[in-house]
């Protein structure tokens, strides 16, 4: 094992990109598990109020919701290649892919915000007069509609600032085609973000 | 780059990670620094700061409980007390322990490896654990003073009480993110950095403890991140989630709640155990009885730790089919307890036993957790469980697994590794002295608890009828031979750093894991060369006599 | 030990990945479809089946975890089997109620 007794000049440098990504996967079951909780309580509720949970989701807009869908789809798709880029050292493709990726991104949050403030006109947030009126289905409906998909976008706009860190990488030659364990674990990240939303959208815009 | 051949065989010159000159000096050195001892005696200041913190809020409930009626506190104030007595007890000083200082300070060590898989996170945790202990005091300081509503914060009453209850919540999140973080680094630390040799089952027993944990802590934590969360967002928003005047559920945030907090009781005991494992072999002199069993009951506690949580809950108006199914698996979490209780005690039989200072803590850890664990399987028994809900005996419960458990381990990992790592010794004698005291002061403490509770007295209560003053009374007296102790220890402890007598002896107890055989105190990073094992640890032939031992008092 | 051949990975075209893309958009649309229909209880387990489909595809080739060892494999498996287990057991409650 000479490799191991090597002493660098400067600081200790053990480069170990298979380790790099363990701890990234075990980063994302966090996330996962994260997501788990809410989606247990989800299940919960919509167990007790079936009827309320149909009722309330009518209030969603579906077309949008499977906007959403394909764009974040795509931005998985952009990102994937982004990888593939770098690993065939082509650096403008891969930037070119990686701001497509955070364009998508933002694409889904200007959705996701007209989205939301056009439930925000009709009243409907927590702990307005009209929700509160509802029955409490409802009302837990909304409150796991905004909390899940306020938490999956809060997610969506830390994939966004990870990625234009990685774009800064890549132009500055962190991120190369012999060392882009920083873009993968990066991309491992916006497909989780991806996975999430493949669940969060039949479970709320296809119920009613 | 320097050469190979001036790394090697130059270990003499190496200066130890106290001394040693890296980008920053002086203090800057500390906080900036990656190196993974510098980390954990990080841990090990911010972890003791707030153990006093707790320890001195514990008394003065003790206090306030002396005899029936208000005494020095309002029943407000009380409420106050136990709820932050709790919030840094458990997730700033037992959560963290062990692991962070000890798992920290070692697990790179015992496995043969530089530092941790990645140091930079390592620190960010330290500065997260920080955060998170900032944000719990402050809520001490702010207007509408610290939560009364205990460290589980049941809702509906955390989502009315006036008190500062969104600060502790963001605590503990903030905490669980630390937690978390230093599971995942230790779990990739095990899988990526062992040396050459270490497969394993040739890993020490307390790595194996540190990863089971690291599992636990990475798998439970989210879901108190996320609940924690829902409670705070549910009194500043009414998502109405839990509330149950919106049609919330209470009892699913106590579900929730003890998804995560009742695997966290293993995240307390399992490195406890993995210390015990670690100490005994030493102070026997023989291999450990049940190498595999050991090792495995980590992984069977942490698998099925994760799946009894409700037995917390059987009062609460659960299924009786529910209640069926987590009395049962309450049972089942016992087998892996006793395994290694039995274990530990076949390697006692027939060794030659050294009662030093840290041996006296695993031994009274054996006692204490033996107490600790059987009143607990008494209480997954719910027609017991059903009497005992919500009494002193639940607090005399919890506290001999806790405290004297974990506590005692972490207590006894202090006096087998404190000289390897700071190169003093403490006094010997006097270390033997504060454990009686503390040993005393415990049983005092918290056997009576075990009592009352037994006949009603209810936990929680800052008053009490009277025919529960003598067991009140003596439970406060055993509270100041307690604290006797602990100053004692601690006093002896920090003197030793001090001004104790300089060691420079490399295996000090007579030792067979890795940490032995390396500097006292380690160099920067550890190893001048990496080594090959071939050996499992704790290879003593049985029944050798002691490594001479001279006793310095 | 030369550390390139362990950290850098074969990489694959970008067929592969375009070729998944398309069959999750097909997806999607499947599960829209389902939804309009009206078949009584299937309809969430329909749902539930179709995006574990779409989330297996995005797990195996966009995440590469079809390329990784079998210890990441079953680390997954350890977490899904986590989550899924606290779902039973939570049921074992409330579908009792």
């Amino acid at each position: 094992m000479s490799a191991n007794t090597i002493v660098h000049a400067e600081v200790h440098v053990h480069r170990d990109d298979i380790g790099a990504r363990l701890g990234m996967w075990l980063f994302l079951f966090t996330e996962l598990i994260l997501f788990g909780g809410m989606f247990i309580v989800y299940s919960v509720y919509r167990f007790t109020y079936p009827e309320e949970f149909h009722l309330a989701a009518q209030e969603l807009n579906t077309i949008i919701g499977t906007l959403n869908t394909i764009i974040l789809l795509t931005s998985s798709l952009t990102m994937a290649v982004s990888i593939v880029a770098i690993q065939k050292n082509k650096i403008s493709l891969s930037l070119f892919f990686q701001f497509a990726t955070i364009f998508l991104a933002l694409f889904f949050m200007v959705n996701k915000y007209f989205e939301w403030t056009a439930k925000f006109d009709h009243g409907i947030y927590p702990g307005s007069d009209t929700l509160l009126n509802e029955s409490s289905g409802q009302i837990l409906f909304f409150g796991l509609y905004y909390m899940m998909t306020g938490l999956h976008g809060l997610h969506v706009i830390i994939g966004i600032v990870m990625i234009a860190f990685m774009m800064r990488f890549t132009s500055k030659g962190i991120v190369s085609y012999d060392n882009y364990v920083k873009l993968e674990n990066t991309g491992l990240y916006w497909h989780l973000v991806d996975i999430i939303w493949i669940f969060l959208f039949p479970l709320f815009y296809l119920i009613s | 780059m320097a050469s190979d051949a001036e790394v090697i065989g130059t270990n003499r010159h190496e200066p130890s990670y106290l001394d040693y000159k890296g980008k920053h000096s002086g203090i800057k050195g500390w906080l900036l620094s990656t190196d993974h001892k510098r980390i954990g005696i990080l841990y090990m200041i911010g972890i003791l700061t707030f153990f006093f913190v707790g320890v001195f809020l514990g008394f003065l409930m003790r206090l306030e409980l002396i005899a029936p009626g208000e005494t020095i506190v309002s029943a407000e104030t009380y409420n106050q007390l136990f709820t932050l007595h709790g919030v840094i007890m458990i997730f700033l000083f037992i959560i963290p322990g062990i692991p962070a200082i000890f798992g920290n300070f070692f697990l790179p060590i015992l496995i043969g490896a530089k530092d941790v898989a990645f140091p930079r996170l390592n620190l960010f945790s330290w500065y997260l654990y920080l955060t998170g202990g900032t944000l719990a005091l402050l809520s001490i300081v702010l207007p509408g003073g610290p939560a009364d509503t205990g460290w589980t914060f049941y809702i509906p009453y955390s989502v009315r009480t006036g008190t500062n209850v969104i600060l502790p919540l963001s605590a503990a999140f903030v905490l669980g993110f630390s937690s978390l973080l230093t599971g995942l680094n230790f779990i990739t630390t095990v899988h990526r950095l062992r040396a050459p040799g270490m497969t394993w089952f040739k890993m020490p027993l307390s790595v194996w403890s540190f990863y089971a944990t690291a599992w636990v802590q990475v798998l439970a934590t989210p879901i108190i991140a996320i609940t924690l969360m829902l409670v705070a967002i549910e009194r500043l928003l009414h998502i109405g989630i839990f509330d149950p005047a919106l049609g919330g559920d209470p009892v699913l945030y106590q579900h929730l709640f003890w998804i995560y907090s009742h695997p966290a009781v293993y995240i307390m005991i399992i490195p406890a155990m993995g210390i015990v494992s670690e100490i005994i072999p030493v102070f026997t002199h023989r291999t450990i009885f049940g190498y595999k069993f050991i090792a495995f009951s980590s992984i069977a506690i942490a698998l099925f730790g994760s799946l009894v949580w409700a037995h917390h809950m059987f009062t609460a108006g659960m299924s009786d089919a529910g209640q069926f199914i987590f009395s049962l698996l309450t049972m089942i979490v016992a087998i892996p307890s006793a395994i290694k209780v039995f274990n530990w005690v076949a390697t006692l039989y027939k060794g030659s036993i050294d009662l030093a200072a840290p041996m006296l803590y695993v031994l009274a850890f054996i006692f204490l957790f033996s107490i600790g664990g059987l009143t607990g399987v008494m209480q997954g028994v719910i027609s017991i469980n059903i009497q005992f809900h919500d009494t002193a005996f639940i607090v005399g419960h919890f506290h001999y697994v806790m405290f004297g458990g974990t506590g005692f381990a972490m207590f006894a990992a202090f006096h087998y590794w404190m000289p390897k790592m700071f190169g003093r010794m403490y006094n010997r004698k006097l270390a033997k002295i504060a454990f009686w005291f503390v040993f005393i002061g415990f049983n005092f403490l918290y056997f009576p608890m075990l009592v009352m509770g037994w006949l009603g007295m209810p936990r929680r209560y800052y008053d009490y009828l009277p025919q529960f003053h003598p067991y009140h009374l003596i439970s406060t007296i055993g509270s100041w031979i307690l604290i006797t102790g602990l100053i004692i220890m601690f006093y002896n402890l920090f003197k030793a750093l001090r001004s104790g007598p300089v060691v420079t002896e490399k295996n000090m107890w007579g030792g067979e894991t890795l940490e032995w055989q390396i500097d006292t105190p380690p160099i920067h990073e550890n190893f001048t060369e990496i080594p090959v094992i071939e050996e499992r640890p704790y290879m003593y032939k049985d029944n050798d006599p002691p490594v001479e031992k001279e006793e310095t008092v | 030990m030369d550390k390139q051949d362990i950290n850098t990975e074969h990489s694959h075209g970008y067929g592969i990945y375009v070729l998944v893309w398309l069959g999750l958009l097909a997806l999607t649309g499947l599960t829209i479809a389902v939804a309009g229909m009206n078949i009584g209880g299937f309809t969430i387990a329909t749902a539930l089946i179709i995006a574990s489909v779409k989330g297996y595809l995005v797990l195996a080739i966009f995440m590469h975890l079809r390329d990784e060892s079998m210890m990441f494999k079953v680390f997954l498996l350890v977490a899904a089997f986590f989550l899924i287990i606290t779902f039973i057991l939570l049921f074992s409650d409330y579908s009792f109620q």
